[in-house]
């Protein structure tokens, strides 16, 4: 198998822009505090296969999306390096990340209201002359038809669809590109259950119709239980598991995987009878010292909270950064 | 005798496109100390059942036929006056975002100080005592220095567990909970899951919990109705709802869920969407959807069956 997309130790650091008295004070050199910033997305290395699905999970504020953002060339990269099909892209235009292309939640927002489906699925294909005006129609209608929806539906307005079409119309958008790699942020979790089974039936067929590769983010642990070949785990910005899916939920390694897993309502587990694990997800302005999860942590050690735990290989094959897994 | 009982309760929103049947004959009974739970896709009435049992429907909404038995008391027939003493005090409700439910000026402490004034005369220090046992119920650590914090300090776990402090200061017999976890994270769903739990055990407090995925009251209910277009389509005991579905939607329903055991083959999908609750058809809603549907159920709606398990279908799944 041959990697598609590589990130290597990528970070993003969103930091407040300083106040206009803050400027003028450190021009006349005064001392200042800086105000804090935000580790959104620590340190993290992905590599995905072509034609692999990696799974992407955590709670809200983790960094996952952050990271499908930069992969998909939405939001500069701080430090770290994003390489694709072989070419470093990290600080490349959009012109490079044409073959990564993205899928987010809700379809509601991510649809002009007033432009016309045909505009929708056929403005970024029409930008970078990958068509020609004159066959945009036969353009739109093919990518319709490919979604599963009427050709005809290529000159109606988003307020005239249902949530399940309109993320079959943003589907349509991404394909338009002839996309490589989609990132799927959240794509089908705004869906009802009825409806989000013939949306990931679809990601599906398009992965094997056109050999597509899939950054698939979301916190339905179900769905990517389901969707995923390999899934990534991130508490606070870091991943804290990386393994092969089935094994990540047969057999977690990471206490915070374990948590997750046993407290995700699915229909073969029972959820509301185990006792859950204590506390939230602390700040990422003041995130804690050593491992992040050490304070909600039912195992956690003394060195958990003055030393972080590197991702190593542990015996069973998986990823872990856990000081308990390194030691076991 | 039921604590709650609803009979073929009918809401309708008279709109300019014309009359909205949001809920259709629905019928339920919930006894003290149980757990209903109600599933069903956007738009299927869950929240309009709520709202319609709390007497807080907007116009043009109106509940228009149909009873409202709670306590031995037709509520159907309940003065403003009277509902203003049952909500807060006897029957309560828990709201999706409690953002909307909290007021944002008003510190936590008294806001659950009001909650009691309105109903009992006590002293400033028994009130201050039932505000802190609501706070330490629902697992708020401590709720000292929380009662003087405002909403906007405090985590959406954190919130959502003082809208269901607000909801059981009183010791409600009946609370209902719209959606209340859907908007959080699995690790703090699981623990408000599990603290209602022990709050139903303790108190014999009755709950109506309403969601949309079937996975949250499986462990949590022990009745389940399931709606669709409005409609009960499906109610019983919830492990039995679930073990042996009647009804070929409920069926449709878990088989689409997604789950490890089901990799690599296509996901059962139920053809079409949820028809407009405008453009309803004839007979049973589900039949445009329905492998089994057959003439007579684009005709007329079935009826609604009571054999061992309640269903409305014609041609309902055998029960192994």
């Amino acid at each position: 198998m041959t990697t598609l997309l590589q990130t290597r130790a990528l970070s993003k650091t969103f930091s407040p822009r300083p106040s206009v008295f803050a400027r003028a004070a450190s021009n006349l050199g005064l001392p200042l505090r800086a105000a804090p910033s935000v580790y959104a997305v620590d340190d993290v290395t992905l590599s995905v296969a072509k034609g692999e699905v990696l799974g992407l999970v955590g709670e809200s504020g983790c960094g996952k999306s952050t990271v499908g953002r930069m992969i998909a060339g939405l939001l500069p990269v701080t430090s770290g390096s994003l390489s694709f099909e072989g070419q470093d892209i990290t600080r490349a235009g959009a012109e490079r990340h044409l073959k990564i292309q993205m899928v987010f939640q809700n379809p509601y927002a991510s649809l002009n209201p007033r432009q016309r489906i045909d505009g929708v699925v056929t403005e970024a294909a029409l930008y970078h002359g990958l068509v020609a005006p004159r066959d945009a129609p036969d353009f739109c209608a093919g990518l319709l038809r490919k979604v599963g929806l009427d050709p005809s539906y290529a000159l109606r307005y988003p307020h005239q669809f249902s949530g399940g079409q309109r993320q079959r119309i943003a589907i349509a958008r991404a394909l338009a590109l002839d996309p490589e790699f989609i990132v799927c942020d959240e794509a089908v979790s705004a869906l009802d259950v009825s409806v989000q089974a013939q949306v990931i039936n679809l990601f599906m067929d398009l992965r094997e119709s056109r050999d597509l590769t899939y950054l698939f983010i979301s916190h339905n642990l179900a769905v990517v239980e389901y969707i995923a070949d390999r899934v990534a785990v991130m508490y606070l910005g870091r991943i804290v598991e990386l393994a092969d899916a089935r094994s990540v939920f047969a057999a977690p390694q990471h206490p915070y995987t374990q948590a997750l897993i046993a407290d995700a309502p699915r229909m073969g587990a029972k959820v509301a009878e185990h006792r859950p694990i204590r506390g939230e997800l602390p700040s990422p302005l003041d995130p804690p010292g050593g491992c992040a999860f050490h304070p909600r942590c039912p195992h956690a050690l003394a060195r958990c909270a003055v030393e972080r735990p590197a991702l190593a290989l542990s015996a069973s094959g998986h990823w872990t950064a856990c000081h308990l897994v390194a030691a076991a | 005798m039921p604590l709650l009982e609803v009979r073929n309760l009918v809401t309708e929103f008279h709109t300019g496109a014309g009359v909205v049947r949001a809920l259709d004959r629905v019928s339920f009974s919930l006894e003290r100390g149980r757990v209903l739970g109600i599933v069903g896709e956007s738009g299927s009435g869950k929240s309009v059942t709520a709202f319609s049992l709390m007497n807080l429907l907007d116009a043009p909404g109106r509940v228009t036929a149909g009873e409202i038995v709670f306590g031995g008391e037709d509520l159907r027939a309940a003065s403003e006056k009277r509902w203003r003493a049952l909500r807060g005090d006897r029957m309560a409700m828990v709201f999706q975002d409690p953002m909307m439910s909290l007021n944002p000026v008003l510190r936590i402490g008294d806001q659950l100080a009001e909650t009691v004034a309105i109903h009992h005369k006590l002293g400033k220090a028994a009130i201050h005592e039932r505000v802190l046992g609501a706070l330490r119920r629902v697992g708020i650590a401590a709720p000292l220095e929380r009662m003087r914090a405002y909403p906007h300090e405090l985590s959406g776990g954190m919130r959502q567990r003082v809208a269901i402090a607000n909801a059981i200061i009183n010791g409600p017999d009946l609370i209902i909970a719209d959606e209340p976890t859907t908007a959080l994270d699995v690790t703090i769903q699981a623990q408000i899951l599990y603290e209602m739990k022990q709050l139903v055990e303790h108190s014999g407090t009755a709950l109506v919990w309403i969601t949309h995925d079937i996975g949250v009251v499986k462990d949590l209910a022990d009745d389940l109705c399931v709606m669709y277009a409005g409609s009960v389509i499906e109610y019983g005991p919830v492990a039995e709802v679930i073990a042996s579905p009647r009804h070929p939607y409920t069926r449709g329903l878990i088989d689409s869920l997604p789950n490890g055991g089901a990799r690599g083959q296509r996901l059962y999908a139920i053809p079409g969407a949820t028809p407009p609750l405008l453009a309803l058809p004839a007979g049973c809603a589900f039949a445009p959807r329905c492998g089994r549907a057959a003439a007579r159920c684009a005709s007329r709606p079935p009826p609604w069956e009571e054999a061992g398990r309640a269903f409305r279908c014609f041609y309902p799944l055998e029960t192994p």
